[in-house]
């Protein structure tokens, strides 16, 4: 009954979530003033009958509530409206940018998790010692370099041994085999994963080695310890697994930052993901794409999160509601 | 340190007339900062990177070797004894851009951050006190912000409110509070169950003067520390909004350093030194921040599981925590 309950509280806060932001997705837009298709009935020119069929085109001329129920049920239909610069479905083309996105994303926080507990453990567990404060400055310094600074320098740096740009090559022509295609769309990945995974990187280790550090001052190590087990037994057994609990957290946790990262990684190496697409609608005003990957970006945070709360909830048998 | 901070809240425990106001409050606090700084060596490193960056700032027009508005040399010229930074695209000296564009950054974090630990305070100091259906309905906003990516949000609202500079603030703040409307709340809660609180209540005393005179001052060095977090964060979110054409399009900013450098492809030419430096002072502007901010959280509340930065692992678990105090 219990577990019903916590299950269904996360899962309701996570609905309410995502209801809250397509709402602020569709009074952003469209209440404040002078944006959005205020804007687009404000064409220079145009004519008195322009604006008349623009606005009965958007449907500006209905009440509030009207236009927010239509937006809602275009919405489930999938409709998120046509891009102002290619003229197709947004829809389709956030598809696109999000299967472009999610290899390099899910390989990075993957990469960076690794590194990020090894170095973690390694320095709870020699806490205090040359190498920790080693680890920890390290960390601290990376954490705080700017996402597109460690991909412009990275950019500079290897620019004559790795492609820097996009997600193949564009000069290659004619049939290629499978191999050689996936050879070279892996190239094209290393930057861009090496450049998340750093950004990643700093914030992992020191959430890991401070999770450590307070599983290390519990009683049960101690008690641990007192029974005679050995270090590295202690530490995988008991230290490593409570501390999993927060290294859960930190995966939910980080999901700001991985976007974040994301958008200025592609960016830098024109990597046509969600991120540069963001970029590109807020470049060219294109309000549809713009107001479709907020929308994407959002709601997958918002997924993933709960994703992350009923993980924890099955690591932790603790947890009553 | 909880033993050293215990003598001082009794000392503090005002007479009737509550002479011991806000100003006795400062004073400890003075004294609070002299021996935080002597103790933590990181303190004072950060403190003394802050202070350097501002001081620089502050006189930026008067050392800056070169203007920042007109070409003083060849496009992409590489580090010389003239201009010791090199020059951007435009012939532009570099030193003077990094100078003069600390400026910005440094307004930028401080002013978001005061936005963000006004509206913070004010959640946090509102729902803490007052409990009941005010805290519900607060902390579920807070909650639904802090959910949400703030980069995203940022980047969508400032592109529709169009670039400038106050604007860029006003975005930062207003999206960056919600960590310090629940660390500031959790410490209310426990303020205002102190004996001298209650007692003060019991004489008659309003809800308002309780906040201003007894609550507040217990509060101000949290928020303090938090202030000094915040302006990290702001900075790192301005640098990523100016590179993204988001910033005040006429200014000079670190980030608009590194979005010259990558919208001009500073990196065909080899350019590194366009883009090295702003980096690195970025770097160590937030380094300060954030050994200065770790440390006065750390000897404020040695316990505080809620935080900015790296140690923001229990930030969003307030529904799920173990502890009672994360409810």
């Amino acid at each position: 009954m219990i577990r019903g309950d916590y299950i269904l509280k996360r899962a309701t806060f996570a609905i309410v979530t995502i209801f809250v932001v397509i709402t602020l997705n569709f009074f952003m837009f469209r209440v404040l003033p002078g944006t959005a298709v205020t804007n687009l009935a404000k064409v220079p020119n145009a004519s008195i009958q322009l604006k008349r069929v623009l606005r009965r085109e958007f449907g500006l001329s209905l009440p509030a509530w009207r236009q927010y129920l239509d937006y809602l049920i275009q919405l489930f239909h999938g409709n998120l409206g046509i891009s102002f610069a290619n003229q197709l479905p947004v829809a389709s083309n956030l598809k696109s940018a999000l299967l472009n996105t999610l290899p390099v994303v899910t390989i990075a926080t993957i990469l960076s998790l690794i590194l990020g507990i090894a170095t973690g453990v390694l320095s709870a567990w020699r806490r205090g010692s040359k190498l920790d404060q080693l680890s920890t400055n390290a960390a601290v310094v990376i954490y705080s370099l700017p996402t597109q600074w460690i991909a412009l320098i990275l950019l500079i740096a290897l620019s004559s041994y790795l492609p820097t740009a996009g997600t193949q090559n564009p000069f290659q022509i004619g049939p290629v085999s499978f191999w050689a295609h996936l050879g070279d769309q892996l190239t094209h990945m290393i930057l861009p994963v090496i450049t998340l995974v750093l950004t990643l990187y700093g914030g992992n280790t020191l959430i890991v080695r401070s999770a450590l550090l307070e599983t290390l001052g519990e009683d049960y190590m101690l008690t641990a310890r007192a029974k005679g087990i050995g270090k590295s037994r202690m530490m995988r057994s008991h230290a490593l697994r409570n501390a999993l609990l927060p290294i859960t957290t930190l995966v939910a946790l980080s999901l700001g930052t991985i976007v974040a990262g994301a958008i200025l990684m592609e960016v830098v190496f024109s990597w046509p993901g969600i991120g540069e697409a963001l970029y590109q609608a807020v470049q060219q005003r294109d309000y549809p794409m713009m107001q479709g990957g907020f929308l994407l970006i959002t709601i997958s945070v918002v997924l993933c999160n709960l994703i992350a709360d009923l993980l924890y909830f099955k690591l932790d048998p603790r947890i009553q509601g | 340190m909880s033993a050293s901070l215990s003598p001082a809240r009794i000392a503090v425990e005002p007479a009737p007339d509550g002479t011991p106001g806000p100003a006795a409050a400062l004073r400890r606090n003075a004294r609070r900062l002299v021996t935080l700084l002597r103790q933590r060596p990181a303190a004072a490193v950060g403190l003394g990177l802050i202070a350097f960056f501002v001081i620089v700032s502050v006189i930026a027009p008067w050392i800056a070797p070169f203007p920042t508005n007109v070409a003083s040399g060849p496009v992409y010229a590489a580090p010389s004894a003239r201009h010791w930074l090199g020059t951007d695209d435009g012939g532009i000296d570099v030193l003077s851009l990094v100078l003069v564009g600390g400026r910005v950054s440094l307004i930028v974090g401080a002013a978001a951050s005061a936005v963000a630990i006004g509206v913070g305070g004010l959640f946090g100091v509102v729902a803490g006190f007052f409990g009941g259906w005010v805290d519900i309905l607060l902390m579920r906003i807070t909650d639904y912000f802090l959910v949400l990516p703030d980069l995203v949000l940022m980047i969508v609202v400032a592109a529709l409110w169009g670039p400038s500079l106050s604007h860029v603030i006003l975005v930062i703040g207003l999206l960056l509070w919600t960590s310090t409307a629940r660390i500031v709340r959790a410490e209310v809660q426990s303020v205002r169950e102190r004996i001298y609180v209650r007692r003060a209540r019991t004489i008659g005393v309003g809800n308002a003067s309780i906040i201003v005179r007894h609550v507040l001052p217990q509060v101000a060095p949290l928020l303090i520390a938090n202030a000094v977090l915040s302006i990290a964060l702001a900075i790192f979110d301005e640098t990523s909004l100016d590179f993204l054409g988001l910033g005040d399009p006429n200014g000079v900013s670190w980030g608009i350093i590194l979005e010259h450098a990558n919208d001009h492809t500073a990196a065909t030419y080899g350019a590194w030194w366009t883009v090295v430096p702003a980096g690195l002072c970025i770097a160590a502007v937030i380094v300060g921040c954030y050994l200065l901010g770790q440390a006065l959280e750390d000897a404020l509340n040695p316990r505080l599981r809620i935080s900015h930065f790296a140690f923001r692992s229990w930030r969003l678990r307030p529904l799920v925590g173990r502890g009672k105090e994360a409810t």
